[in-house]
């Protein structure tokens, strides 16, 4: 017999997409002015989802006078008790409609149903509960600092983990007591829209969050609005620092979560067939498209060659393939851009004459898939080491010393989070407090939970979303 | 020289994850159905066995089922008294006679009396033989002997091919089931076997995962292939699937037959059985079809 | 009748990586009293010399960042005492630079006490925004780091004024470049302070110049991590905030914030907060539940 997986497709039906969707303004959906539309498709076989309204500057400020009246009216006037209820009924309601989201967000996404139905959705769900209990125990976060809400809070959320990244925003600015426009990426807007209608369904007073798409102009008109007291951002280091910029001279509050460039750190004295799986879980977690990926594998020299061995046969085994299909490991790319992105750095790495492994998989003839990929012989100063690819490509290193393991780990400008695996527990926490990053993991990899924060240091941004201190970055503290 | 391999559970159930979340339709699913009851070792290890019962569990080992065509199992596993009644019910057919020997379950007893017990159970004609090692002496560190204990059994074994139970359930970590198996392929096992089914937890996924980890890398560096089988707790198709999908994934194509690897189970087959019934029918089936032994 | 003696005048110069050179450019700004009359010549620091300090500031960093919370404290103390010892030069110093008597000592004391207050919390801080989060299967723990080097734009307030924005910041860790524009005199015999207190070479670093010509070079260094920025026009901050955008700073503007009454959430400003994950193994039994 022939140990083939048959293909057990999710049913795209179950995604009850519509036709069309507007922009979500207080509390309504509502055509753009103008009513200018743009399409978003499925990449995995280019096929037309939806059409979808894209916000001009008028709709911009319509969303945030929304929010603002939302803000100076009902939400500033409800106690924290009953803003935590509203949480937990949107936290309720995304469960209910746990399937239709998670078919929803690799349908639009790309992302293999596995990681939408088993983390995107109920990881959103999780944000939307632990931040309900906070909205009435504020006072308890930051101790003699009476805390307060900031006002209106534009968002600004990517195209990789589209649900969740809403969900990572809202919940906390909600529960702190702001009101909230919305931008998903203009790749992937359908969930947040779904979040909209989950909102409306929840009976959350009207302008209290709102949700705009469309492309860049519509995020621009958001950060250079005089309305909004934060914007909050995740997204490339590049837009970053230009949001960053924008706001200068203002009083603006700003929280960045931007790139980042991970190294994976794996000593000889790991457990190797584990560090293979954190490694594989690391990397090709959503292809790739995580800011917080191990993109940078350090192998000790002493190991590098067995373990290599051993990586390039656990990546035999992953499927790559239809997003819908429950046995499919690595989906579709998100996009062609981000496609022709990271073409361009395997070639590049050819160039630099690094050596590159990829699966000997079929990948399917229509839509953006790309093998996962190795890239063998890096040294610190490859372009692949330096740059963020957010594809499933990873480089591999060697090292010798555990101190040049942490060097070459914190040479690079980003700084959100790094791997590593030791059996040795004081050599762990050796290296976990010298790693410059935000997130560290050791013993296990691309673990995420509403309880922990999450965020960078030096260019992957600033501020941290998840836990109590993600409280902060939604607060007017006393200081 | 056997090297301690250091293991992160935390990871390995993430492997677990995954190989749980495959989903087996279609052809692949009836493939693997009518080959996992191929490679069922059907066993009655009770203290009130008798030789009606053990040739009724053959007969049921030659047809597992009269509702759907299925092959027969891999063998029958019975403690050594019931050997000669297997070997003879079981005759002209390809399902093997396996005895439990060495002082089974616990395995407390002398290497003389091991020996003896296990030449007694060849010599009447099993074909393989189920001991355990001893486990005291592993965790007391004297893995010496429990090295030289196998390759004792093994050569006592003579043609007769050797599953070692390490009795993971009493092992504590899974480095420890590591360490076992690596000693016990060491010493010559053609299988190494997780449990005898009297301890708990039995075979779980973690440890098959494990263990077949070791089969691999000793593959891997000489060759020599080792068979495995989850003994003790495999009751329904679907964790027979998630089994056979976690040794294709570690193993391969190669360990994806009966000469390879096996479920030491009792009640598995009937459950295999009824889901074949079902693929057959398209609807749900009735318990009273399927034969209780 | 003998003639009055000469008195012996000081020279100000600029405090970096632990010595006392000249500025780079060898320009100075002049010191006058109210009555015009020069008391002294200070360094006034070129861009290269806010290199150099950069410099010893980045090399100084994790050696302060790795000592334990208690020694920084004790050396925060120290500086203290230090400032202590220096009371009456330091009052009479700012009196020459305009200060009334009475403020002047009050200032002093204040810093002192600044500093003491500071000192207290070096080993308490991470106690209090350290975090165990409950996350199931693992070992998950939030910490406070320093963000590295801090540039600071001193105010207009005395050595009270200094000791307020460089105190929170170098008891959490950090290392500094203080850019003094005022009381340039003050700023150098705190730096005096400073080089007498046990504290290593290049954890703090003091410039007086001119922040119109320096600010552009602070916002835009990229080995500084954060920038504080107590006051000034609203051009200069617009261009600092502009500028620090290039490699992702940390910009901090107080000039709303009553930094002169300390905080723990001064400190905390200029922390960052790092995740720590590690797996917990479950025993062998938890591989039932597949």
């Amino acid at each position: 017999m022939d140990f083939k997986f048959a293909p057990a497709p999710e049913s795209a039906d179950i995604a009850d997409i519509k036709a069309t969707y507007g922009l979500f303004i207080d509390g309504k959906f509502v055509k753009a002015t103008g009513g200018k539309t743009f399409t978003t498709y499925n990449p995995a076989n280019s096929k037309h989802l939806a059409k979808i309204a894209d916000a001009s500057a008028a709709d911009t400020v319509k969303a945030l006078k929304a929010a603002q009246s939302a803000g100076q009216g009902v939400w500033k006037k409800m106690s924290g008790a009953e803003r935590g209820k509203y949480l937990f009924r949107i936290a309720r309601m995304i469960q209910e409609r746990a399937r239709e989201l998670a078919v929803a967000e690799s349908l639009d996404g790309g992302k293999p149903i596995r990681e939408s139905r088993d983390f995107d959705v109920p990881m959103a769900a999780a944000h939307f509960f632990y931040y309900a209990g906070w909205a009435d125990k504020l006072e308890y976060a930051f101790p003699g600092a009476n805390p307060a809400p900031l006002g209106v809070v534009a968002q600004i959320v990517p195209w990789n983990f589209p649900l969740l990244m809403a969900a990572w925003k809202i919940a906390p600015a909600l529960a702190c007591g702001n009101t909230v426009v919305l931008k998903p990426a203009e790749q992937t807007s359908l969930t947040a829209l779904k979040l909209a209608e989950i909102i409306q369904d929840c009976d959350l007073p009207p302008g209290v969050v709102n949700v705009v798409t469309g492309g860049p102009e519509v995020g621009k008109s958001l950060v250079n609005s005089d309305i909004p007291a934060k914007i909050a951002f995740t997204g490339s280091t590049e837009v970053g620092k230009y949001i960053q910029k924008q706001v200068a001279g203002t009083d603006k509050h700003l929280t960045l979560e931007l790139g980042g460039k991970a190294a994976h750190i794996v000593l000889e004295d790991a457990a190797l067939n584990q560090a293979v799986e954190g490694v594989v879980n690391g990397i090709f977690f959503n292809q790739g498209h995580v800011c917080c990926a191990g993109s940078r594998l350090l192998l000790q020299e002493s190991i590098a060659d067995g373990f290599i061995e051993k990586l390039k046969k656990r990546m035999r085994t992953l499927v790559v393939g239809d997003p819908l299909d429950k046995n499919t490991d690595i989906g579709a790319i998100n996009n062609k851009e981000q496609f022709k992105r990271i073409q361009h750095f395997i070639n590049s790495g050819k160039e630099e004459g690094l050596t590159v492994f990829q699966c000997p998989t079929k990948l399917p003839d229509n839509g953006y898939f790309i093998a996962p990929t190795l890239l063998l012989n890096a040294a610190q100063s490859s372009r692949v080491v330096q740059e963020e690819i957010f594809g499933p490509v990873l480089s591999i290193q060697t090292f010798r010393t555990v101190d040049e393991a942490i060097e070459k780990a914190n040479n690079v400008s980003y700084g959100l989070s790094a791997g590593v695996w030791s059996e040795k527990g004081s050599r762990i926490f050796n290296i976990t407090r010298q790693l410059n990053a935000g997130v560290v993991w050791a013993n296990t990899y691309n673990k995420f939970d509403p309880a922990s924060p999450f965020g960078g240091y030096k260019e992957s941004g600033f501020g941290r979303e998840g836990g109590v201190h993600g409280l902060h970055a939604y607060l007017k503290i006393n200081i | 020289m056997i090297k301690w391999v250091p293991i992160d559970q935390s990871a390995v159930d993430d492997r677990i994850a995954r190989i749980t979340a495959r989903s087996i339709k279609g052809a692949l699913k009836t493939d693997l159905l009518k080959l996992a009851v191929s490679m069922t070792d059907l066993t009655t290890l009770e203290g009130k066995d008798t030789a009606g019962k053990v040739m009724q569990l053959c007969r049921k080992a030659l047809q597992p089922s009269s509702l759907v065509s299925v092959p027969p199992v891999a063998a029958v596993c019975v403690y050594p008294s019931h050997v000669k009644t297997a070997v003879q019910a079981l005759t002209h057919s390809s399902v093997k006679v396996a005895s439990v020997a060495t002082g089974f379950p616990s395995g407390n007893t002398s290497l003389k009396i091991k020996c003896d017990e296990t030449k007694r159970a060849v010599g009447d004609g099993a074909q393989e033989v189920d001991m355990v090692i001893s486990r005291g002496k592993f965790l007391a560190g004297e893995y010496a002997y429990v090295t030289d204990e196998i390759a004792a059994i093994k050569n006592a074994c003579g043609r007769a091919r050797l599953k070692v139970i390490l009795e993971t359930g009493e092992l504590g970590t899974l480095e420890h089931v590591r360490l076992a198996s690596d000693l016990a392929i060491a010493a010559g096992a053609d299988f190494i076997k997780t449990s005898t089914g009297k301890i708990q937890p039995a075979a779980t996924l973690p440890v098959t995962f494990v263990m077949l980890e070791a089969i691999a890398e000793h593959y891997d560096k000489t060759g020599r292939q080792v068979g495995m089988k989850p003994a003790g707790g495999i009751s329904t198709s679907k964790q027979a699937l998630h089994y056979l999908t976690l040794v294709y994934e570690v193993l391969g194509q190669r360990w994806l037959t009966n000469e390879w690897f096996r479920f030491g189970a009792s009640s598995l087959v009937n459950d295999l059985v009824l889901q074949m019934h079902k693929q057959q029918l398209g609807t749900y089936y009735n318990r009273d079809k399927i034969s209780i032994d | 009748m003998t003639a009055a003696r000469i008195e012996v005048l000081k020279t100000y110069k600029l405090f970096i990586n632990g010595q006392f050179p000249r500025a780079e450019s060898g320009r100075v700004m002049s010191v006058r009293d109210s009555k015009g009359k020069l008391i002294a010549n200070a360094g006034k620091a070129s861009r290269k010399d806010l290199r150099e300090a950069v410099s010893a500031a980045r090399t100084a960093f994790s050696g302060w960042m790795n000592k334990s919370g208690y020694n920084r404290g004790q050396i925060l103390y120290r500086l203290a005492e230090m400032i202590a010892t220096k009371k009456l030069q330091l009052a009479e110093e700012l009196i020459s630079q305009g200060f009334q008597r009475t403020k002047a000592l009050q200032n002093i004391e204040a810093a002192i006490d600044v500093l003491v207050y500071y000192s207290g919390w070096c080993d308490k801080y991470n106690q209090v925004v350290s975090t165990i989060n409950p996350v199931a299967g693992v070992h998950n723990f939030s910490s406070a780091e320093p963000q590295g080097v801090v540039g600071i734009v001193a105010p207009k307030e005395g050595l009270l004024g200094m000791v307020a924005v460089l105190a929170p910041v170098i008891a959490g860790g950090n290392t500094a470049v203080l850019v003094c524009e005022y009381f340039p005199l003050t700023a150098i015999t705190f730096a005096e302070c400073i080089a007498t207190s046990d504290m290593s070479a290049g954890v703090v670093n003091i410039l007086t110049g001119e922040l119109k010509e320096l600010h552009p070079h602070i916002a835009s260094h990229q080995e500084i991590q954060a920038v504080l920025f107590t006051g000034g026009d609203a051009a200069t901050k617009k261009s600092m905030m502009s500028a620090a955008s290039a490699n992702v700073k940390r910009f901090n503007d107080w000039s709303r914030v009553r930094y002169l009454s300390p905080k723990l959430y001064h400190l905390t400003a200029f922390q960052e907060i790092k995740t720590t994950w590690h797996s917990v193994e479950s025993g062998i039994t938890s591989g039932q539940k597949y």
